[in-house]
C-alpha cells in the first residue's frame, strides 16, 4: 500500500498541450502511471501523447472517471484550474504551479478546504508512490519502492532525502511535496496523518523550513498520536536572515514565529531526531530504523 | 515588493484612509517649497524602505520654511542607519514633508496573512509607535485581532469591537471604522501582503489618521498591477539582487565569504545551513530554479563574483529537470569566459550525473569534486579559509 497515489490512480493533467504538461505527462508515462487524458481549452477533441484532450475538466472526468489531475497551469491562470478541479468532484489535486498570487489562494482555499477533493500544493514538486504511480516533476529513478514516507515543502531537499535513502538500500511507500507557498492545500499534519495511518509505511522523514508553525504543530500531532513510527527531520534555513524572503514566499521569519530554531526544539521535544544537515537524513533515518528493528 | 511610506499613503488615501497633507521633495529647494506650500509647522521624514527611521534621526519637527531647509539638508544625503537597515544603513534620495498633526493618542492597525488559517488578519492595538512585534512578545492580550472572510472584507461590525476594544472614545468610533474597513479594502485591491498603520492617530479634534504607513506588496501578483509595478525603487534594492532578478535568479546577499549556486529554494537554504555548520559563512543565498539553462548559470557565476567578499564558490545541484551535464557545461563554459580566480567546490547528484562529473574533469579547469553535501561544505569552507 501506498497513500494519496497507487496503481489505481487515474491522472488527468490540466494545461496538458503546453511545454511543462507535455514533458511531465510524457515522464508519468514513462513511469507507469495511468495517464487518462488531459484538459487544454479549445482543443478537446484532439490526440495528444495518444490520450485525449478535453475543453473541460468535467468532460474529462465524465469521459475518463479520472480521479486525479496535476495541475501545469501558469500563475495568474492556476487558482481557476484548481477551482475547476474542486467542481468536477476529483479526489486527488496536485497542483504544481509556482508563483499564485497569495489572496487567490486565500479565496480558493475558503472555497475548497470543506468539499471532498484534496489538494496538494501549490509550489511543490508533486507525489510519488515509488514502482506505483509519479504525479509531478520529481526524477523518477532515484526513488525505490519501500517502506519509508517522506514529507517536505521543498523539491530539491526532498530529492536530497530521498537520494540518500535509496543510496542505503532504503525504499519508499510514497514522498509527498507538500508546497513552499503560504497558503498550501495538506499541511505537514495532514501528510503525517496519512503516512502514520498507513501500514505500509515504517517511519518517516519530514522535512520543514522557516516560516509558519506547520513544522510545530506536526510535531505536536505526533506527540499526540503515540505513535511509535520513527521520525527523522530537517529544518531548512536555520542561517537564513529575519525578514528576508528566500525563494519560497512561504519562507518569511516575520517577529518571532517561524525560526528554525523554534521549530527544530519542537521536533525534538516530540522525540522526532532532528538532522543538523541534510547531510545525516538518510544515516539517521538507518539508525532509528535499525534501532526500532525495522531494519537489519 | 515594498514600497516608499508616501506611496503607500498615497494608495490608502485612494480608498478612504485619512492621511496628513503632505508633499514629497527629492532636494532641499523641493522640500522648502512643499513647506511653504503646507504653511505652519511640518515634519520632514526621509523616505527609506526601512523602519526605525525616527531613531535613526530621519525624522525632524521643523517650525517654518527656514528650519525645513535645515533638517532637509541635514536628512536628505545622510545614511541612515535604523535597526531594520544593517549597520551600513540606507542613503536618503527622497523626503516627505508633512503637515504636523495635534496628537492626542496613538493606536495601532495592520493586516497580515494567518498562513495557518489561510485567511487574513485585521490586527489593532492601543499600544501605538511601537514595534507590533514588541507588544506581541510582551503584551499579547492588548492585540486584538479579527479574521478576514476572503472576498467579504472587514465587517463593520468587527472593525467596531476592534475600535471600541482598543479605546477610541465614541465620537471618533465611526471614523475608526471606516479607516480600517478602507485599510483592508486597500489591502485586497492592491494584493497586499502587508499593511501597517502605526501610529494610527487621534487627533485632539478627533479625527482618526494615518500617521506612518507601511505596504508591502505580493510579488506575484504584480502581473496584474502594472501601475504598482511601477513604484519599484530599485535604489533602494542590493544592485547585484536587482541584477538577479533580470535573469530570472533568484539572489540574496548576505555576507559571508562561501558564494553557493543550488537549484531549489529549500536546497539552497539548506545549503548555507551546512556551509555555516561545516565552519564557514555563506557569502549569498542563490536558487538557480528547476530549469536553469547555460545562459542562466554564466550569469549567476557572473554575479556570485562580482561579490569582493567570495572567496570560494560552492556549487550544490541535484538533477531532476535540470540535468547535471547541462549544469556542467555551463559551469565550464562561464569559468573559462570569466577568468574564475577563487575556487570551485561542485557537488552533483541526479540525473545524467556521471557525464557531468565527467565534463568538469576534462575541462582541464581546477574545480574540487565533492562526494555529497557535507563533503562539499567542509571542502569549499576550508578552501575559503
Amino acid at each position: 500500500m501506498s497513500v494519496l497515489v497507487d496503481k489505481n490512480t487515474r491522472l488527468i493533467v490540466q494545461g496538458f498541450t503546453g511545454k511543462e504538461g507535455t514533458f511531465h505527462a510524457t515522464q508519468a508515462l514513462a513511469y507507469g502511471t495511468n495517464v487518462v487524458g488531459g484538459v487544454t481549452p479549445g482543443k478537446g477533441g484532439a490526440l495528444h501523447l495518444e490520450k485525449p484532450v478535453f475543453n473541460t475538466v468535467a468532460d474529462a472526468v465524465k469521459d475518463t472517471g479520472a480521479n486525479a489531475t496535476v495541475i501545469f497551469v501558469p500563475p495568474p491562470f492556476a487558482a481557476d484550474a484548481i477551482l475547476e478541479a474542486a467542481s468536477a468532484n476529483i479526489a486527488l489535486i496536485v497542483c504544481i504551479t509556482e508563483g499564485i498570487p497569495a489572496l487567490d489562494m486565500a479565496k480558493v482555499w475558503a472555497t475548497i478546504k470543506n468539499g471532498p477533493s484534496r489538494l496538494i500544493g501549490p509550489n511543490c514538486p508533486g507525489v510519488i508512490s515509488p514502482g506505483k504511480c509519479k504525479i509531478g516533476i520529481m526524477p523518477a529513478h532515484i526513488h525505490k519502492e519501500g517502506r519509508v514516507g517522506v514529507i517536505s515543502r521543498s523539491g530539491t531537499l526532498t530529492y536530497e532525502a530521498v537520494g540518500q535513502l535509496t543510496a542505503l538500500g532504503i525504499g519508499q511507500s510514497t514522498c509527498i511535496g507538500i508546497g513552499g507557498d503560504p497558503i498550501i492545500g495538506t499541511n505537514h499534519t495532514d501528510a503525517l496523518k496519512l503516512l502514520l495511518a498507513d501500514p505500509d509505511t515504517d517511519a518517516i522523514i519530514m522535512i520543514g523550513e522557516i516560516g509558519g508553525d506547520a513544522e510545530e504543530a506536526a510535531a505536536k500531532y505526533y506527540a499526540e498520536s503515540g505513535s511509535t513510527k520513527p521520525i527523522v527531520g530537517f529544518i531548512a534555513g536555520q542561517t537564513a536572515p529575519e525578514g528576508r524572503r528566500m525563494g519560497h514566499a512561504g519562507a518569511i521569519i516575520s517577529g518571532s514565529s517561524g525560526k528554525a530554531s523554534d521549530k527544530m526544539a519542537a521536533m525534538e521535544a516530540a522525540k522526532i531526531t532532528v538532522c543538523k544537515t541534510p547531510a545525516e537524513l538518510g544515516a539517521s533515518m538507518q539508525s532509528r530504523m535499525r534501532e526500532a528493528g525495522l531494519l537489519n | 515588493m515594498k514600497i516608499h511610506e508616501h506611496q503607500a499613503k498615497e494608495i490608502l488615501a485612494k480608498y478612504g484612509v485619512p492621511v496628513p497633507k503632505g508633499i514629497v521633495a527629492y532636494s532641499v529647494d523641493e522640500a522648502v517649497k512643499a513647506a511653504e506650500e503646507l504653511g505652519g509647522g511640518v515634519v520632514v521624514k526621509a523616505q527609506i524602505h526601512a523602519g526605525g527611521r525616527g531613531k535613526g534621526g530621519g525624522v525632524k519637527l521643523a517650525a517654518n520654511p527656514q528650519e525645513t531647509r535645515e533638517k532637509a539638508e541635514k536628512i536628505l544625503g545622510m545614511t541612515l542607519v535604523t535597526h531594520q537597515t544593517g549597520p551600513e544603513g540606507r542613503l536618503v534620495q527622497r523626503l516627505l514633508i508633512e503637515e504636523q498633526m495635534p496628537i492626542d493618542k496613538e493606536f495601532y492597525a495592520g493586516i497580515v496573512l494567518d498562513r495557518a488559517i489561510g485567511k487574513l488578519v485585521f490586527m489593532a492595538s492601543s499600544e501605538g509607535g511601537m514595534d507590533i512585534e514588541e507588544v506581541a512578545a510582551h503584551t499579547p492580550e492588548k492585540i486584538l485581532k479579527e479574521v478576514i472572510e476572503p472576498g467579504m472584507g472587514l465587517q463593520a461590525y468587527q472593525a467596531r469591537n476592534l475600535a471600541f476594544g482598543m479605546g477610541i472614545p465614541v465620537g471618533s468610533i465611526n471614523a475608526a471604522v471606516q479607516t480600517m474597513q478602507a485599510l483592508a479594502k486597500a489591502y485586497e485591491a492592491i494584493d497586499a501582503s502587508l499593511a501597517e498603520i502605526n501610529p494610527l492617530l487621534l487627533t485632539k479634534d478627533g479625527r482618526i489618521i494615518a500617521l506612518d504607513a507601511k505596504i508591502a506588496i505580493d510579488d506575484n501578483a504584480l502581473f496584474r498591477h502594472k501601475d504598482l509595478a511601477a513604484l519599484r525603487d530599485l535604489s533602494e534594492e542590493d544592485p547585484l539582487e536587482v541584477e538577479a532578478s533580470k535573469y530570472g535568479l533568484n539572489y540574496i546577499k548576505l555576507d559571508g565569504t562561501v558564494a553557493c549556486m543550488v537549484n531549489g529554494a529549500g536546497l539552497a537554504m539548506a545549503t548555507m545551513d551546512i556551509v555555516q555548520y561545516a565552519g564557514g559563512s555563506p557569502a549569498n543565498f542563490l536558487d538557480v530554479g528547476g530549469g536553469a539553462n547555460e545562459e542562466q548559470i554564466r550569469n549567476a557565476f557572473r554575479i556570485l563574483l562580482s561579490d569582493a567578499n567570495v572567496k570560494a564558490i560552492f556549487i550544490n545541484i541535484f538533477g531532476g529537470i535540470l540535468r547535471c551535464d547541462t549544469l556542467a557545461n555551463g559551469v565550464v563554459k562561464a569559468a573559462r569566459e570569466l577568468d574564475v580566480k577563487v575556487p570551485i567546490v561542485v557537488r552533483m547528484e541526479g540525473t545524467n550525473v556521471d557525464l557531468g562529473k565527467q565534463i568538469l574533469r576534462e575541462s582541464g579547469l581546477n574545480f574540487g569534486l565533492a562526494d555529497g553535501m557535507k563533503d562539499g561544505a567542509e571542502k569549499v569552507v576550508a578552501l575559503a579559509k
